[in-house]
């Protein structure tokens, strides 16, 4: 009863660079990033499903890959940049990303506690592969978890937006190509 | 009396209202409350199945840094959580569920003390300092040794560890049935204890009010009503004085219809302590201290005449609730569900049942979607094949020739089913598999030795159940209706409740569309309050595919009795009769004069702010409540699924290779939504099939503590749904509209076992348990010699 901190002793100061903005947070080493990141920096949107690295509900990014923030401690982040579902939308007008939409279109979400990390766990795959095929994307697919939809629509979001950025960029291509 | 037909919203796949926020981290569940001087609790929980409990010693815990508290049931003096059936004790036993224990332990898990601290990782510190001292006894694990006589008791008062022991219904004659009939197949099916695992754990934000003197308890409930009255009986404060607020809900699937013990001593540690309290449950918790489910087994036999119709059912169901009775629905919700509606959507003459429910040293059971269907769904598929297989009858044609056809139709269980879609669906299943090519495919690879089946299974799910229902169950606690209001504020935008509340169903979305539709008004325009006793009068939660049945029709009458409202003051704005007007995008227009029209924001400002302008007979202000309940037997919605496996030697492992559902849920709401229920349901039901179970050693150790050994099934295992919809509307609830939240879940499992089963045909193996594990179709794989067959 005599700690005032709530967090031991052994606090450390660390920077973290988390969707562009810098925090710097004062933790205990045992903390892992996503109690940081929902609890130190109030950033809830990314969940925790099972703390033990399986079920994917806290995937972010850090440097672009997508990792289970359950199973990373918040210090061995410091230098990386981390993202998390927070930064897809549209900071300022709040609209939606192609691929939130794309879940949206085809009901890849029910209650929506998955789908913060499906969110991540396809953007940064998508940002790697963008030629992924329907069966690629079903595979990375498998790396989470969702209790609600049966994966199906969740697949389906993802691959009609990888169609639907593809085309765009073929179209861009053309574009370009004609000037 | 709605806006032109085309502009309908029922019936439409409108995107849902609950996207946005979810989809941006913008929404809030229970582990996302942060309230100022929150304090965090873990459980101290049994680490023997069975035993009393002889010494807590938490000195050492309270020395722990960090840590501020720590209780056991001594300290808090909570009243017990303790569900009632009216029924006689010979056919139910009450035990009381104590919210910490206080003696005698029951199961591995079993909250015996609270600790509180400042964080939950100290909170965790907290729990490895705790002593506690257990008098060990015999646990008992199974049915085989809970029905031993002279068995150890679980509970003291609960003779041969029975709670609940009924025969509901004895036809006259059915031996001689039985005697005379010219086949008579039997089965014995058993089915593993499961998690209905929603992926946000259980969890709950206690906080006292001083101002408004209110327990305020954030929780992930499917009926905070419920959690009200518990928590005010536990903790002895009046209802009113407890305020349950439920925030977004990642999952429920009835786990989180009972009443949890922890968020009851997480309430009681915040009033102890004058400080927030939270509890988020982890996933070793979830899975094995929380609510399971399904752990069933039936004895049952048919007989059939010579052409493959049914003469009989005769069945003993046993169902292990585990430990404890949960509240308010009582160890006697399976056993009573699995008597009274077993015989499904086939036409029984004679019908005996006895249903019991056991107690045993697991973790209690709750009712996980579905319950008890897809278990006497499964028993009754698989008379269905066995009895095709001895009259050599095609699976599909003796399932024709026992459907029910003709509706009304009373069954021998005394329930009167509405029209549905049974024959219909059936066929266009079958349709569905045999031009996707899958017969042919399947004879062409068993002639090269592999081994490809097709299973099929019909039937039926009660949904809407209302009050008379669940009546007749004897329910101390009786639900049923459902109470919504609507009402509309100056500004003509429209905020309607619900007594349901949403866990991944999209009320948000449908309600809007009904309300919408009902009063010709932008869905905009439209909010749903649900999930807080204070803003919500009264309700009864979530679960039994109720919410659109039930809740829906609530909204509908309410929304038309708002309409109603609106019409009276147009109507005499004009001086004329409020039969000469009706409702129109947003406003109310005069029939005989369609383009007069006065909008709702002109008869709201009037309601409200000119309210001396209302006739005598019309209070001002614009709020309209409705109850609706169900008096009849409920509403049936139906489905026909069709599943193609394939089974690889060496491996065991079954393979789904094709997937087709025939579902009628009368009036879809929203389509999109409906499927999204079936094929969640489906996924749910196919890991039931194929490979979700908590198994117990001899010592009652749990055998799942992580989903390294709880296998919840990807987007590897799960296959694509083929959807097909029909159409039969219910005729009495407001919309049109049947339940449609439980069908994939009870389909699923018993048509994965009968494709299994027809793949494994050549081998003579047949098998009636789930999960079906890979070694069990690896064994059944094995080349057998002629002496060996069975
Ligand atoms: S919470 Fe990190 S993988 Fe489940
Ligand atoms: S939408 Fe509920 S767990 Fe995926």
């Amino acid at each position: 009863m005599n700690d005032t901190t709530g967090l031991g002793d052994d606090v450390q100061l660390i920077t973290l660079d988390v969707n562009g903005t810098c925090y710097e947070v004062i933790t205990a080493p045992r903390r892992t990033l996503v109690d940081v990141l929902r609890h130190d920096l109030r950033l809830t949107g990314t969940h925790v499903g099972c703390e033990h690295g399986i079920c994917g509900a806290c995937t972010v990014l850090v440097d672009g890959l997508p990792v289970r923030a359950c199973l990373m401690f918040a210090a061995q982040a410091e230098g990386a940049r981390i993202t998390t579902v927070e930064s897809l939308a549209d900071s300022g007008t709040g609209e939606l990303s192609d691929l939130q939409r794309a879940f949206t279109a085809h009901h890849g979400l029910q209650c929506g506690f998955c789908t913060p990390g499906f969110l991540m766990l396809a953007q940064g795959f998508l940002a790697e592969r963008p030629e992924a095929t329907k069966e690629d994307i079903r595979e990375v697919v498998a790396a989470n978890l969702c209790r609600c939809t049966g994966y199906q629509t969740i697949v389906e979001a993802i691959d009609a937006c990888a169609t639907a950025r593809r085309s765009q960029r073929a179209a861009g291509a053309e574009e370009d190509s004609c000037n | 009396m709605t806006s032109a037909k085309d502009d309908r919203l029922v019936g439409r796949s409108v995107a849902r209202r609950e996207d946005p926020r979810l989809l941006s981290g913008r929404g809030r569940f229970v582990d996302d409350i942060e309230l100022p001087g929150m304090l965090h609790a873990q459980f101290v929980r049994s680490t023997v199945a069975h035993g009393t409990i002889t010494e807590i010693d938490l000195t050492r815990v309270r020395q722990v840094p960090g840590v501020v508290a720590a209780f056991t049931a001594a300290d808090l003096e909570l009243g017990d959580i303790t569900a009632q059936l009216g029924r006689p004790l010979s056919e139910f036993v009450p035990t009381a569920m104590p919210v910490l224990a206080r003696d005698r332990v029951r199961y591995v898990g079993e909250p015996v003390a609270v600790v509180v601290a400042r964080d939950p990782y100290l909170a965790e510190d907290g729990l490895e300092a705790a002593k506690v001292t257990y008098a060990p006894l015999p646990p008992i694990t199974c049915e085989e040794q809970a029905l031993a006589p002279g068995a150890p008791r679980v509970h003291a008062e609960a003779a041969g560890n029975t709670l609940v022991d009924v025969g509901l219904f004895a036809t006259e004659g059915i031996d001689e049935i039985f005697d005379q009939a010219p086949c008579v197949v039997h089965v014995d099916v058993r089915t593993g204890r499961q998690n209905a695992l929603p992926l946000e754990t259980r969890g709950a934000v206690a906080q006292w009010d001083a101002r408004e003197e209110q327990l305020v308890l954030h929780t992930c409930t499917q009926t905070p009503h419920q959690v009200r009255t518990v928590a005010s009986r536990c903790l002895r404060l009046d209802e009113r004085a407890v305020r349950v607020i439920v925030p977004d809900m990642g999952g429920g699937f009835g786990l989180k219809c009972v009443v949890g013990r922890e968020e009851i001593a997480a309430a009681a540690a915040a009033l102890r302590l004058g400080r927030p309290v939270k509890w988020i449950e982890d996933r070793k918790d979830a899975l094995s201290a929380s609510f399971l489910a399904r752990e069933q087994h039936y004895t049952a036999r048919a007989a059939f005449d010579a052409d493959g119709r049914i003469l009989g059912l005769d069945a003993d169901v046993v169902c292990d609730m585990g430990a404890y009775s949960c509240y308010p629905f009582t160890a006697g919700i399976e056993p009573l569900m699995a008597s009274a509606e077993m015989p499904g959507v086939y036409k029984v003459p004679a019908y005996r049942v006895r249903g019991r429910a056991i107690t045993t040293n697991k973790a209690p059971t709750a009712p996980y979607r579905g319950v008890s269907r897809p278990q006497y769904v499964m028993a009754m598929e698989r008379l269905m094949e066995r009895a095709a297989r001895e009259l050599r009858l095609d699976p599909v044609e003796i399932r024709r020739r026992n459907v029910i056809t003709d509706f009304p139709y009373t069954g021998v269980n005394n329930i009167t089913y509405d029209p549905g879609s049974y024959l219909e669906s059936l066929d266009l299943c079958e349709r569905a598999v045999r031009e996707a090519g899958w017969y042919d495919r399947q004879a062409a690879a068993t002639a090269e030795g592999r081994h490809i089946g097709i299973g099929y299974s019909c039937f039926s799910e009660r949904t809407g159940y209302g009050s008379a229902a669940f009546a007749q169950r004897k329910m101390e606690v009786v639900p049923g209706f459902d109470l919504a209001e609507v009402r509309m504020d100056t500004s003509g935008a429209v905020t309607a409740t619900t007594g349901t509340i949403s866990h991944g169903q999209s009320h948000e979305t449908t309600m809007a569309q009904i309300v919408a539709d009902t009063l010709g008004l932008d869905i905009a325009k439209v909010k749903l309050h649900q999930g807080d006793t204070d803003r919500i009068t009264y309700g009864w939660g979530t679960f039994a595919s109720r919410s659109i049945a039930v809740g829906g029709s609530a909204v509908r009458l309410a929304a038309g009795k708002l309409g109603d409202k609106l019409r009276a003051i147009a109507a005499d704005e004009w001086g004329i009769l409020p039969e000469e007007t009706e409702l129109d995008r947003g406003r109310v227009r005069r029939r005989d004069d369609p383009d007069v029209a006065l909008s709702y924001e002109h008869l709201a400002d009037t309601a409200y702010l000119k309210s001396h302008l209302l006739p005598k007979d019309i209070d001002p202000g614009l709020t309209a409540t409705a109850v609706f309940d169900v008096h009849n037997d409920g509403t049936f919605s139906n489905a026909t699924h069709g599943v193609v496996v394939e089974l690889h030697e060496g491996t065991g492992q079954v393979e789904i290779l094709a997937y087709f559902c025939v579902e009628d849920c009368g009036v879809a709401v929203n389509p999109q939504v409906v499927e999204g229920q079936c094929r969640g349901g489906i996924a749910q039901g196919i890991s039931g099939a194929l490979f979700e179970q908590i198994t117990y050693d001899a010592q009652g150790e749990p055998s799942a503590t992580s989903f390294m050994d709880y296998k919840v099934p990807t987007a590897h295992e799960i296959p694509e749904v083929v959807i097909h919809h029909l159409e039969t509307p219910c005729a009495f609830t407001a919309t049109g509209a049947k339940g449609a939240g439980e069908g994939g879940t009870i389909g699923a499992p018993a048509a994965v076992l009968n494709a299994v089963n027809d793949a494994l045909r050549p081998t003579g193996v047949e098998l009636d348990n789930t999960p079906i594990t890979p070694e069990t179709v690896h064994r059944a794989l094995i080349p057998r010699t002629p002496e060996q067959t069975p």
